[in-house]
């Protein structure tokens, strides 16, 4: 069975984003960048199936600027098979993505697709959906486990109520949350191997997607700023600022 | 005239909360509001929207294969009624982030994640980084679909009358299948809606430890939340994670246990209207939010704080 996962390069977790001053847009030049967090849980995923002999290629996709190879090569890495990345320098939002993905999907036919829920810049939480709409496939998201079996996938998805638990048949999207697994550490052996591994580069044009940004940003802005707070010396002072200051308690 | 379409957040038994904030938001997004309660043996469901006020319709689309959510039925439904709308929300749930991408994207719109403001019909506010930057956003789709953040919004009230229309439902996709769910049952208040959250770390240490918030929420009315940290070591449950990519709050009172606000946690709680935070580490983030901070021992403090608030 064949996995395709997808890939975003994305600002790395721990650091904390500025707001440019001219409202542009956040500033990035010259900070890390890195793998999102929930797609190497993908790819992880991935991995694990494939040990299981239940996946027996997985190629990681990616769309995006030149660097975006690195990311790819990440992918690689952990132990994906091949790559392929969607060349463009067009600001990408996620229904172009989708459109782009889908694109890969009728080329690459895979029984499974694995994004991460949502990309820690954006935050958006719409891609997989997306795909799966595009292509009329069944999804399963935010899952923290995942059984294929018999054509099927089963998947329990975290969920405002707890958890819950879904049948979905193959061909399927499958989007992760954080706690489907805890993604391995690349060793350097398979870093050098991933050097070797082919890497295909596309074009939006090439596979026929029109990826303008149909959102408009008009402005990036600073969130409130919150006052500063005080450090109160023991919990009896604690008690009478909740009540007789802040009075958020009887 | 705009006509906006919120899909109804429920249980089949009852309407929740959410619902009438996003009907806020859509009041001010478009002139005229209609909500889909889409569910199985939900006429009471229907029943309670219709007395949302400044709602004009619900729509009712009651089927065994609408009663749990799955994202390629509802999607559908709402697909089908897309027409007649220039505006489609739903809360930021779980539920509304699960289902409406498959509306835009066969609608060939852009989806607005999170929305947290309307500025007019066509453009919005919304987090990025998590909550680290706000986006203004206009959108140029024929459907503007978006889901919106409950806490950011008023709840709108009750008096309205609106007229309950059945809709024939949509057929089964066949494409994905109910299994199962696992619901935690608790005496204590939602989280997303409770006015005090006690939110506990991995500073709690296990998963009997952190049992010994519970009195003090009981004492409080609160609800209880966790940091990722403490979920992912099993002292509290999924369901109980605040954060960036787990529940959003905003409460009157946020009070962080032994939690060292991280990034991603700050994304989750900082809008709260009060946060206090308890840590022994002097140096934990989570003090640069805190209006309140105590740099003590926990195992020390919360139990002399149940004591003092009992006085």
């Amino acid at each position: 069975m064949k996995v395709l996962v997808c890939v975003k390069r994305v600002v790395d977790y721990n650091v904390k984003v500025r707001v440019k001053p001219d409202q542009t847009g956040v500033d990035v030049a010259n900070v890390k960048m890195s793998m999102n967090p929930f797609d190497e849980i993908a790819v992880e995923e991935a991995m694990r199936l494939k040990e299981a002999a239940i996946a027996t290629e997985i190629v990681a996709v990616s769309c995006g600027v030149g660097q975006c190879q690195e990311t790819l090569r990440t992918a690689l890495a952990i132990g994906a098979d091949r790559a392929v990345l969607v060349e463009t320098d067009v600001e990408l939002q996620p229904l172009a993505v989708a459109k782009l993905l889908a694109a890969v999907v009728e080329r690459e036919q895979p029984q499974l697709v694995i994004l991460g829920k949502q990309a820690i810049d954006d935050d958006a939480n719409q891609t997989g959906q997306m795909l799966a709409a595009l292509r009329s496939l069944p999804q399963a998201t935010f899952a923290s486990r995942l059984r294929v079996a018999d054509g099927r996938a089963e998947v329990t998805r975290e969920v405002d109520g707890g958890l819950e638990t879904v049948s979905i048949s193959l061909p399927a999207v499958v989007t992760t949350d954080l706690r489907l697994n805890e993604p391995r550490y690349v060793t350097l052996p398979n870093i050098m191997k991933a050097k070797k591994k082919p890497l295909e580069v596309l074009t939006p044009a090439a596979l026929g997607v029109d990826v303008a940004p149909r959102l408009k940003t008009l402005k990036v802005s600073e969130p409130p700023q919150r006052k500063a707070g005080i450090k109160v010396p023991d919990v009896a002072t604690l008690v009478s600022k909740l009540r007789d200051e802040a009075k958020v308690i009887p | 005239m705009s006509k906006a379409l919120v899909l109804a957040e429920h249980d089949n038994r009852a309407l929740k909360a959410s619902t009438r904030n996003v009907v806020s938001a859509a009041r001010q997004a478009a002139g005229h509001v209609d909500i889909l309660v889409a569910g199985s043996g939900c006429a009471e469901v229907a029943r309670q929207a219709a007395a949302v006020a400044g709602v004009e319709k619900v729509l009712l689309a009651d089927a065994p294969h609408l009663g749990d959510g799955l994202a390629e039925n509802v999607a559908l439904q709402l697909l089908a009624l897309a027409g007649g709308y220039s505006h489609i929300f739903a809360p930021a749930s779980s539920s509304g982030k699960n289902v409406l991408p498959r509306v835009a994207a066969r609608l060939d719109s852009a989806q607005i994640s999170e929305a947290i403001a309307v500025l007019a019909p066509d453009t919005y506010a919304r987090p990025i980084y998590a909550g680290n930057a706000i986006a203004t956003v206009q959108c140029a789709d024929r459907v503007i679909v978006a889901t919106v953040r409950a806490t950011s919004f008023d709840a709108a009230g009750d008096g309205g009358s609106a007229v309950v229309e059945n809709l024939a439902p949509v057929a089964d996709s066949g494409l994905s299948r109910f299994v199962g769910r696992e619901v935690a049952k608790s005496d204590r208040p939602d989280l997303q809606a409770a006015k005090v959250v006690v939110s506990g770390g991995r500073g709690m240490g296990s998963a009997e430890n952190f049992k010994m918030l519970d009195p003090l929420a009981e004492c409080l009315g609160a609800g209880l939340g966790a940091s990722r940290a403490a979920v992912d070591a099993g002292y509290a449950p999924n369901d109980w994670q605040v954060g960036q990519t787990g529940k959003i709050v905003a409460p009157q009172l946020y009070i962080a246990i032994g939690i060292s606000g991280a990034i991603q946690h700050l994304a989750g709680m900082k809008d709260s209207k009060v946060i206090v935070a308890i840590n022994k580490d002097p140096d934990a983030p989570i003090f640069a939010v805190a209006d309140y901070g105590l740099v003590a021992d926990l195992f020390a403090a919360v139990p002399e704080l149940l004591e003092r608030l009992k006085k």
